[in-house]
This record gives C-alpha cells, structure tokens and sequence, in this order.
C-alpha cells in the first residue's frame, strides 16, 4: 500500500530525520520562566520520494516543526539529520544555502507570500542566481519557464510576466511551488498549502504535490489540519496533539485503525458532505495550553480512557502494528499475525463507529 | 405553507466605484420559514456574505441594494429608515459575523458588551441587564465567570460561543451567521455546529448560515442554496441535492472534497477560477469552468428552472420549464 519503506531502513536511507526535536519559546521578559512548549521530543523520519503528512489542529505545533526544519530557527534541543549530516553543524553561507535550496518551504497564505511590486518572475530568477550560480541569464529564464511548466501555469511565458494581484489564489500557490521547485529540492516542506484556496480549486494543487513525486522525485512533508486531503495525497501521516507526535504510520492503517483517542476523535469529526453524520462525542474542542506543562499525557483532560498513569508518565510511541506508533498508555497493538482483527476495545470501538 | 419569515425578492447589490458597478448580488430570491435550517455556500468572491449583509441592513458604502425587497414579517427592511432598523435589528433578527476575534472589542469584557447591547436594542429592565447575560453564556455552555473575562482570554472556539450568546440575547427569531466555523479546528467546529443545531431545536429560530464548506451544510441544514458569481445557482431540500446535485458547479463543489472513509477516488475540483464580477462571463457565468458546457452556454443566461422541488440556473434543465408550461 505505501510506495516507501516507512521508517528509517537498516540502511539509513532516510533523506531527513530529527531526533528529539524540541523547540520551547519563552513568554513575557526575560527572567520569564513560563515556557510554551510548541514541539517536544519529535522523531521524524521522511525517506526519499515520499509524501508525509503532518496533521493536527492549530497549535498543535506544527508550523513550527516545519519551521524548525527550514532553518528559520534553531532548536531548543535535538538534531536534523540531512542525508545524515547534522544540520546544526551547518556553518557556512554556502552549506546553509545548499540546504535551504535542498529543503525549500511553501507558505501557506500565498496573498502575503509574494512581493506584490515585483512581478512573479522576480522570485523564481532570484532563487535560481542565489542556488544555482551555475546557470547564466539565459539558462535562467529557460529553468524558470520549465516549472512553471510544470506547475500548471501556462504558457510559462505570459505567466512570469504577471504580477501577483493579476494572478488568483491557486495561480500563486502553484508560483510558491515553482519557487521551490527551481533549486532542484530534495524535500518541499508544504505549510498548509491548500487552506487559504478555494475548494473548487485546492484539488489541482493536491494533485500537482502527487505529480511533483512521481515527476520531480521531490519528497513533501504536507502540513495540515485537514485529515482527509492528508489521506489524498500522503504515505504516510504523523499526528501531532500539543507538541507531541501521538500517532503515526502508513495512511490507510492510521485512518482505518486509529490507536490514539485524540486520532479517533479528530476522525470522528471530520465533515464528509457524502455522509451521514456520526454521532459527536461531547469534546467541545478546546486545545491544551501547553505553557510548562509537566509530566503526563497532554490529551489526558479530554481522553474518555484516561487512567491514573496517564497523569504522571508522559507516553512514548510504541509499536501497534507493522510501522504504526501510538504514544498511548491504553491503546492495544495489533496481535502480530496481522490478520487486522484487534481485540482492543478502543480500536474495535472506534473502527465501528469511524469506518462505513 | 405558512407565510415565509423572510423573503427576498429580487435583490441586487452593487458596489458602486469609479470605474465599474461591480454587481455581487444578482437578483436573488429566497425565502426562510420559521425554524428553518438555509444554508448558503460558496466561494469567496461569489457574492454571499454581501447577500447576508444585504439581509441584515449591515451594508456599507461603496456597498448598495440597487433593487429588491427583504420583506421581514410582512415588513421591508430596505425601506426602514435606521431608528426604525434598531427596534427590529438584534431583538427579531440578530448576526454572528465571521471572526469573533474582530467582531468583540478586545478593550470591554464580554459581560459589558453583552449589557451595551441590551441598553442599545431595548427598552430592558434593569434586572433583565443583570441576570440575562449569564443566561445566555450558560445556554451556550460558557461558565458565567467569563463575563468578566475579555475577548483575548477566551479560546476561539469560546470566543464564537461567546458571539452566538450574543445573538440570542433576545431571543430572535432569525439569526443571520456569516462563516461563524471557518476559524475554527474540526473537533471545535463539529462541538459548535451540534450546539448551534441543539438551541435551534430548543427555541425554534430560524438559521441562515453562510459558508464554504459543503460539508459543514451536509449535515446541519434543512435546505441549501448553492451561489455562484452573486446568483443563485441552486436551491433545494438539503438531502436531494447532495444526493443528485443537479447544476455542475454544484457537482464540482462535491467532487472537489477527498473523503476519510471509503475509497480513494481521484479528485478533479473545478478548473479555473471564479470569475471577476466586475466583468462576468457572457451567457451562462459557469461556463467558461463548466464540463459540460454547450454552445448555447456562451450566448444565452439561463433563469432558474424548477425540476422536481430543486431550482436549478442551467440549460441543461431549460426542457423542464417549457415541459412544465406546456
């Protein structure tokens, strides 16, 4: 079903990993010691030629992981392995250039993305005289015109010509991706790239990121808070609750098999206008303040499993089936012969109330 | 059927600037019962929160009605002059804009705002001013500490609550909600539809409620009025149109989501863009995004044509009508 092993081969195949990624930031002055933590202890593995998503609601931090991954701050703590080599040990200009043009990043309003007195071109050219230095003018503008090809904008010609308030919202998404897409990226960090579209048009851009693996050998870490345009598109999908990755695994098992309650709950809310509704628990949404929280599980205020342990041991991921983690005290794996029938109350529960 | 709640009739707005009369609402007709569920979806730029600003009188220049009635209980609110608006606005018809965050004054806690639009809208008694504001936070599962919490202290999802409590202060029986779920988070977005669905069904108000969400309609509305362009493209039962979606926008709109259960399907969306209504397209406004446009798409406007309960603005039912007058 996934197209990729799905974690880190024996190989060391991974094209990014970080382990024990931890950015806090500190709130009011100084000598605060009031510390949001916006992303704890994340292990994260993204190989080549795969697409993996990142879900989970707002101030779940994930902008943050993918901020922390683009150099546009450093950790707190814990290290991003690029092809292996520390990103941390990234010195000069030129090494942090050949990463950033490795790693390149789409943002996600692209109304505010762009310079609005230059026109579209500006970006693009730019990008490729700062990371490909190689190319003379010429050369430049011919690369230029190749992704807007390849992002649907054409003719190329015209496109680049336009300035950003001539082009509607998907036109200048799909310009963010050309942007990227003109250093030759290994890894597109793609920061809720579809939520400030129109719905008529978010399926052209999901289906270009699709096309820009198959063609472009690009490997995409899809950040969103939308589990089903996750579903459409990733491998592999990582669930993020206040700070915490607390499930992840191939796309079809996550969503099929959720082991975590706060997976099952999100799934159990999302909207599917083909479907009747499913009965709605009474979680009234409110996130978790995660300002110098302590030990414990952080979704234990609203888990309807919760126990005793739940308040003092923070829970790590562990195994639930064929690579599939959960970080949950109560969640059951998958008995190992993998005929998919969990005996577990919570997956056995929340497979017949989320599937059909 | 009992006299509507609400109906409007031929109801344009257009914003009048130096260059062009940019027309967002097109001729709109529609009508609202007494405890009625309407959704009302689109994208942005289609015309519909101008058309729930129309409704509520809210319009401001370079906005203007052109045309039409918003008869409200027998009553045309277009014709009301602003003293006369204030007796009927908030104590018959109340709004929930978009983003609480804007819409509360970060300066005032939530319980003086709430006060300041009871001495504004009517004539209450002073005991009212004291006890109702906590009733209706509570209505909306708010504890009535947070009266004396400002807007910034408050999550957003309790920030929307918050404005929702607002519009039942008086117990109205039309509230107008512009997008009050976009912000929002899923799980949020879920808990409040069901509250919003739950106060309908206790205090019988009707529910006009824009969004672009189809999903969000699916499952909340009574009926559905599908807008494109500033007209209306398709109005029915909830049910039948996403069982049969009858105008290809409308079809598009449903393709255009992927689904969490089931099969994955590949999606098409819609191509293009919505159109600039400064300069609509000629004919049919969909056409130039339509997959199953035809000749006469390019030349000729459709009307609304009725097929079975559903109206529906596309040639391709254009049969019905002349059936049905034959």
């Amino acid at each position: 079903m996934s197209r990729s092993a799905t974690t880190v081969g024996e190989d060391g195949a991974a094209l990014l990993r970080t382990v024990g990624l931890t950015r806090h930031f500190r709130l009011g002055g100084l000598l605060s010691r009031r510390m949001l933590h916006a992303v704890d202890d994340l292990d994260l593995v993204i190989n080549e030629r795969e697409i993996v998503a990142l879900v989970g609601e707002s101030g779940s931090g994930k902008t943050t992981v993918a901020r922390l991954l683009a150099m546009i701050y450093p950790p707190t703590r814990g290290e991003i392995y690029y092809h292996e080599r520390s990103v941390h040990s990234l010195r000069s200009r030129k090494d942090v250039l050949w990463y950033r043009g490795e790693v390149p990043m789409v943002f996600q309003d692209p109304y505010s993305a762009m310079n609005p007195v230059f026109r579209v071109a500006h970006g693009v050219m730019r990008n490729l005289k700062l990371h490909r230095p190689e190319l003379d003018r010429a050369q430049r503008r011919e690369e230029a015109e190749r992704v807007f090809d390849i992002v649907g904008l054409n003719p190329a010609g015209d496109m680049l010509r336009k300035f950003p308030y001539e082009m509607s919202g998907g036109q200048r998404q799909r310009v963010g991706f050309a942007q990227a897409l003109a250093v030759r990226p290994k890894l597109i960090l793609a920061d809720e790239p579809v939520s400030m579209l129109d719905v008529s048009i978010r399926a052209g851009i999901l289906n270009m990121m699709a096309s820009l693996r198959a063609d472009e050998g690009a490997s995409i870490l899809y950040i969103t808070h939308d589990i089903a345009s996750a579903r459409y598109v990733a491998d592999r999908i990582i669930v993020m609750y206040a700070g915490h990755a607390v499930e992840q695994g191939p796309t079809e098992v996550v969503l099929s098999r959720p082991k975590h309650p706060y997976t099952q709950l999100l799934l159990s809310a999302v909207p599917d206008p083909r479907e009747k509704a499913v009965p709605v628990s009474a979680d009234s949404g409110e996130p978790p303040r995660v300002i110098s929280p302590g030990e414990g599980c952080r979704f234990r205020q609203r888990c309807p499993y919760a126990i005793d342990k739940c308040a003092t041991i923070t829970p790590a991921l562990r195994p639930m089936g064929p690579a599939h983690d959960a970080a949950c005290h109560v969640a059951v794996a998958d008995p190992v012969d993998g005929d998919g029938q969990s005996v577990d109350g919570i997956a056995v529960a929340a497979r017949d109330s989320h599937v059909e | 059927m009992p006299e509507p709640l609400l109906e409007v009739e031929d109801l344009s707005v257009s914003y009048l600037t130096d260059s062009a009369d940019i027309r967002a609402v097109d001729k709109v007709n529609l009508s609202v019962h007494a405890g009625e569920f309407l959704g009302i979806v689109g994208e942005s730029g289609c015309g519909k929160s101008t058309l729930l600003f129309a409704i509520a009188q809210l319009l401001s220049p370079p906005a203007e009605i052109t045309s039409g009635r918003v008869v409200f209980r027998g009553q045309d609110l277009v014709q009301l002059s602003d003293s006369e608006l204030r007796h009927v606005r908030w104590r018959d018809y109340s709004v929930v804009m978009q983003s609480a965050m804007n819409a509360l004054n970060p300066m005032k806690s939530i319980g003086a705002q709430f006060k300041d639009t009871m001495r504004a809208h009517e004539q209450a008694s002073a005991d009212a001013i004291r006890s109702r504001p906590a009733e209706v936070l509570r209505l909306v599962g708010i504890d009535e500490a947070h009266l004396d919490s400002s807007p910034h202290q408050l999550s957003g999802g309790m920030r929307q609550r918050a404005m929702i409590a607002m519009a039942l202060l008086f117990t109205p029986q039309l509230v107008i909600m512009d997008e009050p779920t976009s912000a929002l988070d899923v799980v949020a977005q879920r808990s409040l539809m069901t509250q919003i669905k739950e106060l309908q069904q206790q205090f019988g108000f009707a529910v006009m409620f824009v969004t672009h969400d189809m999903s969000v309609i699916a499952h909340y509305s009574d009926r559905v009025m599908v807008m494109y362009a500033g007209q209306v493209a398709e109005i029915g039962e909830t049910s039948s149109i996403f069982e049969r979606p009858l105008h290809p926008y409308s079809k598009g709109l449903l393709d255009a989501f992927p689904s969490v259960r089931g099969p994955r399907r590949p999606l098409t969306g819609i191509p293009g863009s919505p159109p600039d209504l400064g300069r609509p397209p000629s004919g049919c406004r969909f056409h130039p995004r339509c997959s199953e446009v035809m000749a006469q798409c390019v030349t000729t406007e459709p009307d609304l044509y009725l097929v079975e309960a559903t109206q529906v603005r596309c040639l391709l039912y254009a049969a019905h009508r002349e059936a049905a007058s034959a």
